[in-house]
């Protein structure tokens, strides 16, 4: 009878305490609130951070319009992103076409795609997939974006521009530099004295002059030098100047990652009878360019954000088309708006690549790894 | 070469020898490392190099698969005579061994990809077999059971016998071991001694750079003293260490032997 009664007859045992050193709560204990002079610091950094915050927060979101097509829409007194919507189109793709600007998002499609697999480390084929990114896309995407074959209208590199330009000058810049850095540096390591001479003329040659210099001189100086019936591309050759320039800089990073490995490693290849390309693929390079993955990254954002100087030789990427925006009547005095929301792009880009970089310094980690 | 004389009395003489070192002359910029060494070595022979540190001993051995360049004299690897060509070079390198102070592995591969990379460059093996055999060689060197980690999470005696089953994975010749205890704690000293011991009485050619004068007593066919760039005394251990000749000898022994 007692052992089917509706009520317990022993005690329930004491539940735990609510853990208070996790969540939120516990987090803010721990590191803001313990003791009492952090907390009087963190109360004053905080109010601190909140003055200083808040009027860009008003100022951004809370009296910012968002809606709307026309300035009439901008009523509040906060920014006007109506301007960047009216014209996000343009600052995607530039001048290029309307009717073929699927193309365009064919290729971003693709390239997104394609870095996804390649970063993501759990997918498969990543040799394959690393071959055709290398050397099937570059054809693909040049045929789309540029057109010319199989009934696709052509368009010139002069009517590219916005987000899409940007992002084909930043990925052929990263794509090249990098194997070209590294040649670059093995060749200032030579004992070959003519690859010697040539890495280090190239290296220091590249990296002394300004990327402004290199632009104009490939934009402007060039065609005088060339007869006047090979034409280059003038994207192509900014492209090819940037790619040389960054090559330069990515080389002296290398070198560093280079010189870091010890001789022991050098020697333990050649004693199982590696070949110098064996040694330095299979042995070296996985470990010096492991080692300067920051410094790699470092220029890559550098890399990045330094597309945007093209618009000295009159190429519009991202920032230039959005600067080209404040010119017109319509939309006269945004600038605000947007200088802050190209500012956000490149940030979005480059922050990216910088959480992708430490994962990935965290994953290569074999020295403790257990 | 006849297999009675290989395995008992090991005569050198009597065999077509593995290394043949003639009048070797080796500088660093003016300071002469090496002069006129004349070394042979049979098939089968172990033989250790001692000497006061700068003698020129590891360079000596480092000369044998050409990680030092020579200026004058001759070095006859298997019947490969040396020459600037790097083919040739890596012809003979295929038929050396080389265990190193400091190990020397590949840290960012794992205990079986050091074992498998030269075979699989060099050999051209498939991955399968090549594994195969680097884990014959790891059980040997009684570590088969860590093959999937990585150099850094072993101990200096565990790393230095990967590194000796890495170089037995290319079933070479000869076996240059370059100090192989020397960078070791004292506990660790004896696991790799036992295997360059078992190794030694399986018939292996080896030159040895070694302090360890207990190893030398025990598989040494010969000792060899050297002193500033010079072979200064060579002979079996039983007669090195209680008939040293030479004067130089005496003095080296009795700083290492006299505690």
């Amino acid at each position: 009878m007692n052992d089917q009664s509706a009520y317990r007859t022993e005690m329930l045992p004491p539940r735990q305490a609510p853990d208070q050193r996790r969540g939120i709560g516990g987090w803010l204990r721990a590191n803001l609130f313990n003791g009492p002079i952090n907390s009087v610091v963190s109360v004053v950094v905080i109010t601190f951070l909140a003055w200083c915050l808040w009027p860009f927060l008003k100022w951004t979101l809370f009296d910012a319009d968002f809606l709307g097509s026309t300035r009439a829409d901008c009523t509040g007194d906060g920014a006007c992103w109506v301007f960047i919507s009216a014209r996000f189109e343009s600052i995607v793709y530039g001048f290029y076409p309307e009717a073929a600007r699927w193309r365009v998002d064919i290729v971003f499609a693709m390239m997104a795609a394609l870095v996804a697999w390649l970063a993501i480390p759990r997918l498969p084929y990543k040799r394959w997939v690393g071959l055709f990114a290398l050397v099937g896309f570059p054809v693909v995407a040049w045929i789309l974006l540029s057109g010319g074959y199989f009934g696709l209208e052509y368009v010139p590199t002069r009517a590219w521009g916005g987000l899409m330009l940007t992002l084909v000058i930043a990925t052929v810049g990263i794509v090249g530099s990098l194997p070209l850095g590294v040649l670059l540096a093995l060749g200032r390591r030579s004992k070959m004295p003519f690859v010697k001479a040539v890495s280090v003329i190239f290296i220091e040659f590249w990296r002394g002059v300004p990327l402004i210099t290199v632009l104009f001189m490939a934009s402007v100086m060039l065609p005088l030098f060339v007869p006047g019936n090979v034409e280059f591309d003038k994207l192509l050759r900014a492209l090819i100047g940037i790619m040389f320039f960054w090559s330069a800089y990515m080389a002296e990073v290398i070198r560093g990652g280079l010189q870091a490995i010890g001789k022991g490693q050098n020697e333990a290849g050649q004693a199982l009878g590696l070949g110098y390309w064996q040694r330095t693929g299979l042995i070296i390079l996985p470990q010096a360019l492991k080692l300067v993955i920051p410094g790699i990254v470092n220029t890559f954002i550098a890399l990045f954000k330094d597309t945007s100087l093209v618009l000295i030789i009159g190429l519009f990427d991202l920032l230039a088309i959005i600067r080209a925006g404040l010119t017109d009547a319509n939309w006269l005095g945004f600038s605000t708006e947007g200088y802050v929301f190209a500012a956000l792009m490149f940030w979005v880009f480059c922050f990216a690549m910088s959480r992708y970089s430490q994962y990935i310094e965290r994953r290569l980690n074999t020295s403790y790894r257990t | 070469m006849n297999e009675a004389t290989a395995s008992d009395t090991r005569n050198v003489d009597d065999a077509k020898p593995m290394i043949e070192i003639e009048r070797l002359n080796k500088w660093y910029g003016d300071f002469h490392v090496l002069r006129d060494i004349d070394l042979t070595v049979a098939k089968g022979e172990r033989i250790v190099i001692c000497g006061p540190s700068g003698s020129g001993k590891s360079t000596l051995i480092r000369c044998i698969n050409h990680l030092e360049a020579h200026q004058q004299g001759a070095i006859t690897v298997n019947g490969i005579e040396m020459t600037r060509d790097i083919k040739r070079i890596e012809q003979i390198r295929r038929n050396v061994g080389m265990v190193f102070q400091h190990f020397n592995l590949f840290p960012h591969l794992t205990v079986l990809e050091n074992c498998c990379l030269s075979q699989i460059w060099v050999q051209k093996k498939p991955r399968a077999e090549a594994e195969k055999t680097a884990f014959e060689y790891l059980e040997r060197v009684q570590i088969a059971d860590q093959a999937r980690k990585y150099p850094g999470q072993l101990s200096g005696g565990q790393q230095q016998r990967v590194a000796i089953a890495r170089a037995l994975c290319m079933r070479p010749e000869v076996m240059l071991f370059d100090e192989p205890t020397s960078a070791l704690d004292p506990e660790m000293i004896k696991e790799v001694l036992d295997v360059m011991i078992e190794l030694a009485h399986e018939g292996m050619t080896m030159l040895c750079v070694t302090h360890e004068m207990g190893f030398a007593k025990t598989v040494a066919d010969r000792v060899i003293f050297m002193d500033q760039g010079q072979i200064i005394e060579q002979a079996p251990p039983s007669a090195f260490f209680n008939n040293p000749r030479s004067e130089r000898t005496k003095l080296f022994l009795s700083q290492i032997l006299g505690h």
